[in-house]
């Protein structure tokens, strides 16, 4: 089985938020809330500053505790590229899986189920990217299977220095950015 | 200089996750307090004290449940997706707390109707026809006795640990991640138990036992918040960050003045004068108590919330 994941290229991106504009019309994401955000870090010592612009998103971690804490099984491992889903009529709205994300990548969807990134499934089945992939003008998102030693993903971690979000809280994510 | 900016606003996540709101608190707290009167009145039962008819035993399981099913209708409000409750009963979900929870109740709500059933009150003896007959059944054997209060103190045990586990399997809200969670809500359920139970208490034997009790309760309490901070302490720097919210950071005034004095130290000095009958006994120790319970399931839920290993990348 595939196990999808992400590299983004920290050098390459702007910030121009077209990632977060594709995803909010491809899914049809509620006004007032995001499944992918933008978020800026700033460290050092002026003028010895280092920027770091990543395009942020659900992990789609390898140890989901998201999965784990769900009393129903809505939050589930999908059968495709191992990516973390959440099944709306099965959904109690209990929120311990957003309490439970220490990315804090989920949120209630006004319907009341929990909503999150989904790496696009629907379209990655048909052949297509992740809509925020396919959008970014400077190409800076890659997306593939982290198991396929020949896929641009699986290159890229291998050939750029890079690091993962909050990887102490031992949910193994799985997007990559490249610095 | 660490500096951070997001773009992202989602409501009850951003700046800081507030999923929960009083909902959560008040449900843990009742269900604390039912699975402490739970394991106390069971333990009464295998004691024998239900031949006494002034016997907490003979009323406080009505009032336990009537307290459990207010909890769950806290439980279910705090639900977003109301209409798909019933998912919670078509699965067993062995990894999920909240999944062995929502089981549990099920298996505890027979315990306390059959606790009930003991002596049950003249209201439900009109309702139902039944009542009289299963509580002649129940009370024809000894053994029956012995069995309902085993079950009340097993599904006490189960319903007070829960309560703690719940929170404490979430890894990344550092605070509730502490492998004593659960014995700090159970000992806490237990004390409001007692306190409970000191103050609705007709019999005056009883009533000193169950202030005697609560002592102990309150002592266990404060030492396994001691615990607790102290393994905090000594753990991640995320961790340790999470326990400074109690001490001195925006949840330390409410923790120490609410749920450690108020609701341990003052009640505990009142309880001990009562005990050794230097003064008389009051419902005041037994509310602050009781209060004290209230807040520290509120303090716990809102500043584990609170909580982050984000912040940890950012002092």
């Amino acid at each position: 089985m595939a196990r999808f994941g992400m590299v983004i290229d920290t050098r390459k991106c702007v910030g121009c938020m077209d990632c977060v504009v594709a995803c909010k019309t491809e899914n049809n994401v509620p006004e007032g809330y995001n499944r992918d955000w933008i978020v800026t870090t700033v460290n050092g010592k002026y003028p010895t500053l280092n920027l770091e612009i990543q395009s942020q998103r659900c992990n789609h971690c390898d140890n989901t505790p998201c999965v784990a804490c769900c009393p129903t099984g809505a939050s589930h491992i999908h059968d495709v590229g191992a990516v973390v889903l959440v099944e709306h009529n099965m959904c109690i709205g209990c929120k311990a899986c957003l309490a439970a994300c220490p990315y804090d990548a989920r949120f209630i969807h006004p319907e009341g189920y929990a909503d999150k990134c989904t790496f696009c499934i629907h379209r990655v089945e048909k052949g297509e990217l992740p809509a925020c992939v396919a959008v970014c003008p400077t190409h800076c998102m890659s997306f593939g299977d982290l198991d396929d030693p020949e896929s641009d993903v699986s290159r890229l971690i291998v050939s750029r220095k890079n690091h993962q979000l909050l990887t102490e809280a031992g949910t193994s994510p799985r997007i990559y950015y490249l610095v | 200089m660490q500096e951070l900016t997001t773009t992202r606003h989602n409501p009850f996540i951003d700046p800081f996750t507030s999923v929960w709101g009083w909902e959560i608190p008040v449900y843990l707290f009742l269900g604390g307090l039912v699975a402490g009167l739970m394991i106390i009145t069971g333990y009464f039962i295998l004691k024998g004290k239900h031949k006494n008819p002034d016997s907490i035993v003979h009323y406080v399981p009505f009032l336990s449940i009537i307290f459990l099913t207010i909890g769950m209708f806290t439980l279910f409000l705090d639900l977003n997706h109301k209409l798909f409750v019933w998912r919670l009963y078509t699965t067993f979900q062995i990894t999920s707390p909240m999944s062995w929870g929502s089981w549990i109740l099920l298996l505890v709500y027979p315990a306390l109707i059959a606790n009930i059933l003991i002596d049950p009150p003249q209201i439900l003896i009109n309702t139902f026809n039944v009542v009289s007959k299963w509580s002649r059944v129940i009370n024809s054997k000894e053994s029956f006795m012995n069995n309902i209060g085993f079950l009340n103190i097993i599904f006490g045990i189960l319903l007070g640990v829960y309560t703690g586990v719940l929170l404490s399997t979430m890894g990344a809200r550092p605070l509730w991640n502490s492998s004593v969670l659960w014995l700090l809500f159970l000992v806490s359920g237990l004390s409001t138990a007692a306190a409970f139970g000191h103050m609705v208490a007709k019999d005056v034997d009883e009533r000193e036992f169950l202030a005697k009790s609560d002592n102990i309760f309150l002592i266990s309490e404060f030492v396994v918040i001691i615990l607790m901070l102290v393994g905090l302490m000594s753990s991640s720097q995320a961790h340790i960050q999470s326990a400074q919210l109690l001490l001195g950071g925006p949840f330390t005034a409410p923790f120490w003045v609410f749920v450690v004095g108020m609701g341990i130290i003052v009640p505990l000095f009142i309880q001990l004068l009562a005990v050794n009958h230097k003064i008389k006994h009051t419902p005041v120790a037994p509310l602050l108590v009781i209060t004290g319970g209230l807040v520290l399931r509120f303090v716990i839920v809102y500043a584990g919330q609170f909580s982050h290993y984000i912040n940890a990348h950012f002092q």
